[in-house]
């Protein structure tokens, strides 16, 4: 008998390896009290030791969107031809950020957590998902700051602000996916972390945060087809549309179809990817 | 190797290598080397061969000492078992996941110890009905609860130490391996934490302790195994074992 048979005899299971997919997705949904605890408790402790504590959640993407807004609307005039330009803007900056900072700080969600990943054993997958969950939490009160500039640049709530809710959840499953697929890279390649500010800023500036891609690049159909297609540029139009009026922000249905399919699959990629290496987390070279 | 018995087995460790590819971060400037070097350096990498076909059995009721010099290998081993580092050759079985004492790093340390409670318990796969039900237990083996409200960058490093060892041993572990956590705190505290583990062994658990102190060691373990530079030197009883291990300190 071998050593392996006699441990299958007294029911011995090998350690380590990797658990099939449905198991191991199953692991993550039991440890979901943790991945939540684990957010929040983050979150407050990032704030407990300013004066203003979590007052500062709210204060600074409304200050970035002011310093963008001074830049872009009034120095570099992009605000032309564009209606409720201020509406516009935060919306834009608003759900960027929200993007932005999952994509950035989400990449090291292992290898910042090194110690963590060597001393206990849970699914690795709730780390990156306790970050997203956390920026998630950052991104509710946003939402609120959206609809009231909305509503002081004129326009009127309607039964169609709800739409925001199912946005917001194609929206996170799009983070969550890229979040999976960067914290993993990030394991491979330390150097991803020097180079995902400047593709997030890429993002940023070719989105159309700060101008209207439809008013300047209207007559250039080819240009016109990548936006459609680019997923940033799709949640931003469709939050926009959810929440102002005015023709300018009525958009083709088409845009849920593509946003729900970019929802889906780089959610379900990036779960497969972020699970094929799970036993690769804990090594320490 | 000790002798076979008709104690079930609860971790079978066959011939297990470790291996570990590092990027070497270069020696230390000579006299010949300038500036331009640095922008040249090469990446070489070294590969460190932690754990050369090393085997044994636990049995359960066994408490283990781990002993060796600094760098042997020991902690390799103690990860290896617990499935966090990846064998290259061999494989490890166990009856249940054996899980590391700590929890040190799932704790925050700006958040009160009321909170690290709830959190290091989950961490440690505990529901929370379950934490609710131990909080007390765990407050108070730590003996903090009148600064349990206060955030845990205000303990003093025998109280942290206190409260995370009184967390990771709320849980029932069928396995457990305690890397030097017993040097820990006040010799009454001290004295507390072997009796747990104690309680833990005799609750039909298997304890491994991965100790420097001898005198931790005889006080606490019926089996010892020697590493030394990745290999197997000695698994026997406790006194054979750590008279063969200072005889060979000697020379």
């Amino acid at each position: 008998m071998t050593i392996a048979d006699e441990a299958a005899h007294h029911g011995l299971h090998r350690v380590g390896g990797r658990p099939p997919l449905g198991a191991y997705l199953a692991e993550v949904w039991r440890r979901r009290e943790f991945t939540f605890l684990l957010a929040r408790y983050r979150l407050e402790a990032e704030n407990g030791r300013n004066r203003l504590g979590m007052l500062w959640v709210v204060l600074k993407p409304l200050l970035s969107a002011g310093v963008y807004g001074l830049m872009f609307g009034l120095l570099l005039d992009t605000h032309k031809d564009v209606d409720d330009f201020l509406a516009f803007l935060v919306i834009g900056v608003l759900l960027f950020e929200y993007f932005s900072t999952c994509f950035t700080t989400g990449a090291r969600s292992i290898t910042a957590n090194a110690a963590l990943v060597q001393s206990l054993s849970f699914p690795r997958m709730a780390l990156p998902l306790a970050l997203v969950a956390q920026r998630f939490m950052q991104f509710v009160p946003m939402v609120a700051i959206m609809m009231l500039v909305a509503v002081l640049m004129g326009n009127y709530p309607s039964v169609q602000w709800l739409l925001i809710v199912p946005l917001a959840l194609l929206f996170t499953l799009v983070n969550i996916g890229l979040t999976l697929m960067t914290a993993r890279l990030t394991v491979h390649f330390r150097d991803l972390t020097q180079l995902l500010p400047f593709i997030s800023r890429f993002f940023f500036y070719t989105s159309g945060i700060f101008f209207s891609v439809e008013v300047r690049f209207g007559d250039h159909p080819t240009i016109m087809r990548i936006a459609d297609l680019q997923p940033i540029h799709e949640f931003l139009s469709l939050g926009r549309a959810i929440l102002l009026d005015g023709p300018q922000y009525d958009i083709t249905t088409i845009y849920w179809a593509y946003a729900s399919a970019w929802a889906v699959l780089l959610v379900v990629a990036g779960i497969l990817f972020f699970w094929a290496a799970e036993e690769r987390y804990g090594r320490t070279d | 190797m000790a002798a076979p018995t008709d104690r079930r087995p609860v971790v079978v460790v066959d011939d297990v290598h470790v291996e570990y590819k590092i990027f070497a971060t270069g020696k230390r400037p000579t006299a010949a080397d300038s500036g331009r070097r640095m922008m040249q350096r090469r990446r070489t990498t070294r590969t460190v061969h932690a754990l050369k076909g090393v085997s044994f059995t636990a049995y359960e009721n066994d408490s283990i000492g781990v002993i060796g010099t600094n760098g042997s290998g020991k902690s390799t081993l103690m990860r290896a078992i617990t499935g966090l580092t990846p064998v290259s050759q061999g494989a490890i079985y166990a009856a249940s996941r054996p899980s590391l004492l700590g929890v040190g790093a799932a704790l925050i340390k700006d958040l009160s110890g009321e909170r690290n409670v709830i959190l290091g318990g989950l961490a440690l796969g505990m529901s929370l009905e379950e934490i609710e039900s131990r909080y007390d237990d765990i407050v108070d083996f730590s003996g903090i609860r009148d600064y349990i409200d206060l955030p845990m960058r205000a303990y003093s490093s025998g109280m942290t130490a206190r409260l995370k060892f009184a967390i990771a041993t709320a849980q029932k572990h069928e396995i457990l391996i305690v890397d030097e956590a017993l040097a820990v705190g006040d010799q009454k505290f001290r004295n507390r934490s072997e009796e747990r583990i104690r309680e833990i062994r005799d609750n039909a658990g298997t304890v491994f302790l991965v100790s420097h102190s001898m005198r931790s060691i005889k006080d606490t373990c019926n089996r010892v195994v020697w590493i030394e530079k990745g290999v197997l030197m000695g698994d026997g009883p406790t006194d054979e074992v750590i008279a063969a291990y200072q005889e060979a300190q000697r020379h």
